[in-house]
C-alpha cells in the first residue's frame, strides 16, 4: 500500500492545535516516516495536490470565503478529523455570535469597513460531515497521536467521553472541590487532558468542552455551593467552548 | 486589478509561517511601485470580548491570541492587571515567571530556527524534508525545543496555553527537587544550544541592511524579558505607562493587523534584533562570546542574521534557566491576593518576536471596560513592507518563481506572527 497522505488545515485559531503536531518532539520523524505530509503550511513550503487520506482540520468557520473553503477541503478529504475548540465548538471566536459583530468590529478596528467576517463563528461541522472530533483548547498530543496511530492501523481512535472527575481519581489527584471548596467544571467536562488543573490546584475550567450527557443542574448546585455567582457560572462556560456548553445547558 | 501589461504572480498562502497572510508587490516601468503585506487571517476580536470579563481572567483568554508564545500573553496581561490593582508579585513568584518565559524563548527561537526558517538557507521546503537528508540536525532542534516545552509544562502544567499562570503569581509552585531533573535536561540543551549558534552562523546571508529605528525594552543589570523601560536605537527611552503616547497604530485597508508607528518618528522594529542591538552588554558572557563568534557585531541591522540572534538568545535562555533554577526558593506563597480596583494598568514584556504591549480599565468591581493588546508583528509590519520594497528593487532581473521564494525567505527573516497579528502571506508581484 503507498504511503498515506496527512494534511493539515487551518482556519480560525491561535495555531495552537496544529503546533500540537509539531510538539510531538519524539515522535514527529516517526509520524513522518509513516505518513507523507502532503499539506502542513505552518511546516512545509511542499505541497501536494489531493486527494488527501487524513486531514485534521483547525480554527473556526468566521468568514465567507472560509466557508466555502471548508467544503473543497472536505471533497478533498478521505478522513476528516477537527483538532481543537475552534473547530469542534467555534472556539473562543464564538464568543460574538450573541453579540453584535459590527459593534466588535468598531472596537478593535478603526474602519471595519475594511473587513470581511460572518456574524458568527461555527465549528467544522455546522458545514460539512466530520469523522472525528479531538477535542481541548488546545488538544492533547498524546491523543493526537493515537488517533493518527489508530488510523493507521486501520482501527477506530479510541477518544473518551467521560468526565474530568474520572481522570482525577486515575491520577489519585485530590478533589479541589471537596478539599478546598474551589469551584471546578471536571464533573461536566469532557477528560481528554489527564486532569491538569486540579493536579495543579486549580477548578477545571472546561477547556475540553462538554463531556457526553452531563448533569448541568446538578453542577449549576455545585458550583453555586462553592461560592460562584450567576453570572461567574454563565461565564466559565461562555469562554473556549461557548457554543458547546451553551447547548448541553439548554438542553 | 491585473491589466494585460502585468504579469500577477499568485503564490496562494504563505507557508512556514504562523498564521495565514499575503504579499503584494506592484512594479511599473522596472521600478517597485507599492508592497503590501496582508493579513488575511481572520479578524478575531480579542479586545472585543474581553469587555465584561473579570481581571482575573485575561491570562487564559488572552493566551489563545498565539499558540506558539501563550506564556508572552499570559506575562503582559498579568503585568498590566497588577499594575491596574496597584500589586506587586513577591521576588519569587517574579523569578519563576522569568523561568517560565525562558522556556518560551527556548521553544518558539527553535521552532523558529529548525522548522521555519534554517530549510530556507539550505534549500529545503521544510524541516522534514531536511530531515531525509541530516536526521542528526533536525533531532537536535527538536531535543532543544523538548527542552523549552519541558520547561513549560513543568511550571505551566501544559506547554501550549499553560494553566497555571493567573493574576498575581501561580496555583501551584513546585517543589525545588521537582527542578532538579529538568537542570540536567538543560545542561543538555546549552551544548545543543551552542552547536546552534555554530550552524546558523555559517548560513550564506545575502548583504542587506536596514536604517529603521529599533525598539525593545531595557532593564539594566540584565538582559529583558519580562519587564523594563521601552527603549529605542534613536534614543528614545520611556516607561510602559507613555507606551500609547508614542506608540501610534493606524488600521490600513489591505490588512487585518493594525500598523503602528513611532509619534514623530515613523517605522521602527522590535524583536530579536533590536533586543540584541540594545541590550547586548547583558547577555551572559557564554552567550556574548557565541555571538562574537558567529560575527555579530554591536548591533544587528542584517534582517536575515536574525537567525543567529535568535540562536544567541537561546544560549541566553538556557543560561539564565540554569541560574533561575540553582537560585529557586519556593516563594511563600505561590501567588499574592489582587483585590478588584477601578484603574487603568499598562504592561509589557518581551514576547520571543519583540516586544508586547497590554492595557486594561477595570471598573470598581474589577470588570474590564476596555483592553488593548498592541503585538510585536503589527508594530513591525510597516518596517517590513519597507525592508521587502528595497528587497525586492534589487532583484527584479529574478524570474517570479525565483522572486516569491526569496520574498518568502525575506518575510520570514521577521518571524511574523500573524495569528498575533489580526487579532496575514500570498505572493501577489504584479509587473507591467
Ligand atoms: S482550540 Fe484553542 S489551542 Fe486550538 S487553535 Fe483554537 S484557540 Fe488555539
Ligand atoms: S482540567 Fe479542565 S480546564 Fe484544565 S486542562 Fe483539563 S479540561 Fe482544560
Amino acid at each position: 500500500m503507498s504511503t498515506p497522505t496527512l494534511a493539515v488545515w487551518k482556519f480560525a485559531s491561535c495555531d495552537g492545535c496544529q503546533l500540537s503536531l509539531l510538539d510531538c518532539e519524539d515522535e514527529l520523524l516517526a509520524v513522518a516516516d509513516r505518513v507523507r505530509i502532503a499539506h502542513f503550511l505552518e511546516a512545509s513550503s511542499d505541497v501536494l495536490p489531493g486527494p488527501y487520506d487524513i486531514s485534521l482540520v483547525e480554527g473556526s468557520i468566521t468568514t465567507p470565503e472560509d466557508a466555502e473553503r471548508i467544503q473543497r477541503v472536505r471533497a478533498d478529504s478521505r478522513i476528516l478529523i477537527t483538532i481543537g475548540a475552534c473547530a469542534t465548538a467555534g472556539g473562543i471566536q464564538a464568543l460574538r455570535n450573541q453579540a453584535d459583530v459590527d459593534e466588535y468590529a468598531k472596537v478593535v478596528y478603526a474602519r471595519p469597513e475594511y473587513l470581511s467576517t460572518l456574524a458568527t463563528s461555527t465549528p467544522i461541522a455546522a458545514h460539512v460531515d466530520v469523522d472525528y472530533e479531538l477535542h481541548g483548547c488546545p488538544i492533547d498530543r498524546r491523543q493526537l497521536l493515537d488517533t493518527i496511530g489508530a488510523l493507521l492501523a486501520g482501527r477506530r481512535p479510541a477518544l473518551p467521553a467521560h468526565s474530568v472527575c474520572f481522570d482525577c481519581k486515575l491520577r489519585n489527584n485530590v478533589c479541589v472541590v471537596v478539599a478546598r471548596g474551589e469551584p471546578c467544571l471536571g464533573p461536566v467536562t469532557r477528560a481528554g487532558c489527564g486532569a491538569i488543573c486540579p493536579a495543579f490546584g486549580r477548578g477545571c475550567f472546561g477547556c475540553f468542552g462538554p463531556a457526553e450527557s452531563p448533569n448541568a443542574p446538578a453542577e449549576a448546585a455545585l458550583l453555586r455551593a462553592t461560592g460562584m455567582s450567576e453570572d461567574d457560572i454563565r461565564r466559565v462556560h461562555r469562554t473556549f467552548n461557548v457554543t458547546a456548553f451553551d447547548t448541553e445547558r439548554a438542553s | 486589478m491585473t491589466h494585460r501589461y502585468e504579469r500577477v504572480i499568485d503564490v496562494r498562502a504563505l507557508a512556514r509561517v504562523e498564521g495565514e497572510g499575503a504579499m503584494h508587490v506592484r512594479v511599473r516601468d522596472g521600478a517597485v511601485d507599492d508592497v503590501r503585506l496582508e493579513i488575511y487571517e481572520p479578524p478575531r476580536f480579542f479586545e472585543a470580548f474581553l469587555r465584561g470579563r473579570q481581571h482575573t481572567e485575561p491570562p487564559d483568554i488572552t493566551a489563545r491570541i498565539c499558540g506558539i508564545c501563550p506564556v508572552a500573553y499570559q506575562m503582559s496581561a498579568c503585568a498590566a492587571i497588577e499594575d491596574a490593582c496597584r500589586v506587586t508579585v513577591s521576588p519569587g513568584v517574579a523569578a519563576l515567571r522569568r523561568l517560565i518565559y525562558c522556556g518560551e524563548w527556548i521553544e518558539s527561537h527553535t521552532l523558529h530556527i529548525y522548522l521555519l526558517h534554517a530549510p530556507d538557507f539550505l534549500g529545503y521546503g521544510s524541516a522534514l524534508a531536511l530531515a531525509k537528508d541530516r536526521r542528526d540536525l533536525v533531532e537536535r532542534g527538536l531535543a532543544l525545543k523538548q527542552a523549552g516545552n519541558d520547561l513549560i509544562e513543568l511550571i505551566g502544567g501544559r506547554a501550549i496555553h499553560p494553566i497555571n499562570v493567573r493574576v498575581g503569581g501561580f496555583y501551584r509552585v513546585p517543589a525545588p527537587r521537582e527542578l532538579a531533573p529538568l537542570r540536567e535536561r538543560l545542561r543538555a540543551a546549552l551544548d545543543q544550544a551552542l552547536d546552534t549558534v555554530r550552524w546558523v552562523a555559517g548560513f550564506d546571508f545575502p548583504e542587506f541592511h536596514h536604517d529603521h529605528e529599533m525598539l525593545a525594552l531595557c532593564t539594566p543589570g540584565t538582559y529583558p524579558i519580562e519587564t523594563g523601560f521601552v527603549t529605542t536605537t534613536g534614543g528614545l527611552s520611556f516607561d510602559v505607562a507613555q507606551f500609547e503616547q508614542h506608540i501610534i497604530e493606524e488600521q490600513v485597508p489591505h490588512s487585518t493587523a493594525l500598523h503602528a508607528h513611532l509619534a514623530g518618528r515613523g517605522r521602527y522594529l522590535t524583536g530579536p534584533a533590536a533586543r540584541y542591538t540594545l541590550n547586548r552588554h547583558w547577555l551572559t558572557p557564554l552567550a556574548r562570546e557565541a555571538a562574537a563568534a558567529a560575527g555579530l557585531g554591536e548591533e544587528c541591522r542584517n534582517p536575515y542574521r536574525s537567525i543567529v540572534v535568535r540562536a544567541v538568545e537561546t544560549v541566553y535562555a538556557v543560561e539564565e534557566a540554569i541560574r533561575l533554577i540553582d537560585a529557586y526558593e519556593p516563594p511563600p506563597s505561590p501567588a499574592v491576593p489582587v483585590p478588584a480596583r477601578a484603574g487603568t494598568g499598562r504592561g509589557a514584556t518581551e514576547a520571543p518576536r519583540g516586544t508586547l504591549f497590554h492595557r486594561y480599565d477595570l471598573d470598581p468591581d474589577g470588570r474590564i471596560t476596555a483592553a488593548r493588546i498592541v503585538p510585536p508583528t503589527s508594530q513591525n509590519q510597516a518596517a517590513i513592507e519597507d525592508d521587502l520594497a528595497r528587497f525586492v528593487a534589487g532583484r527584479l532581473d529574478l524570474d517570479d518563481e525565483r522572486l516569491t521564494t526569496q520574498c518568502e525567505q525575506a518575510i520570514r527573516n521577521y518571524d511574523p506572527c500573524i495569528s498575533c497579528a489580526t487579532h496575514f502571506l500570498d505572493l501577489h508581484v504584479e509587473r507591467s
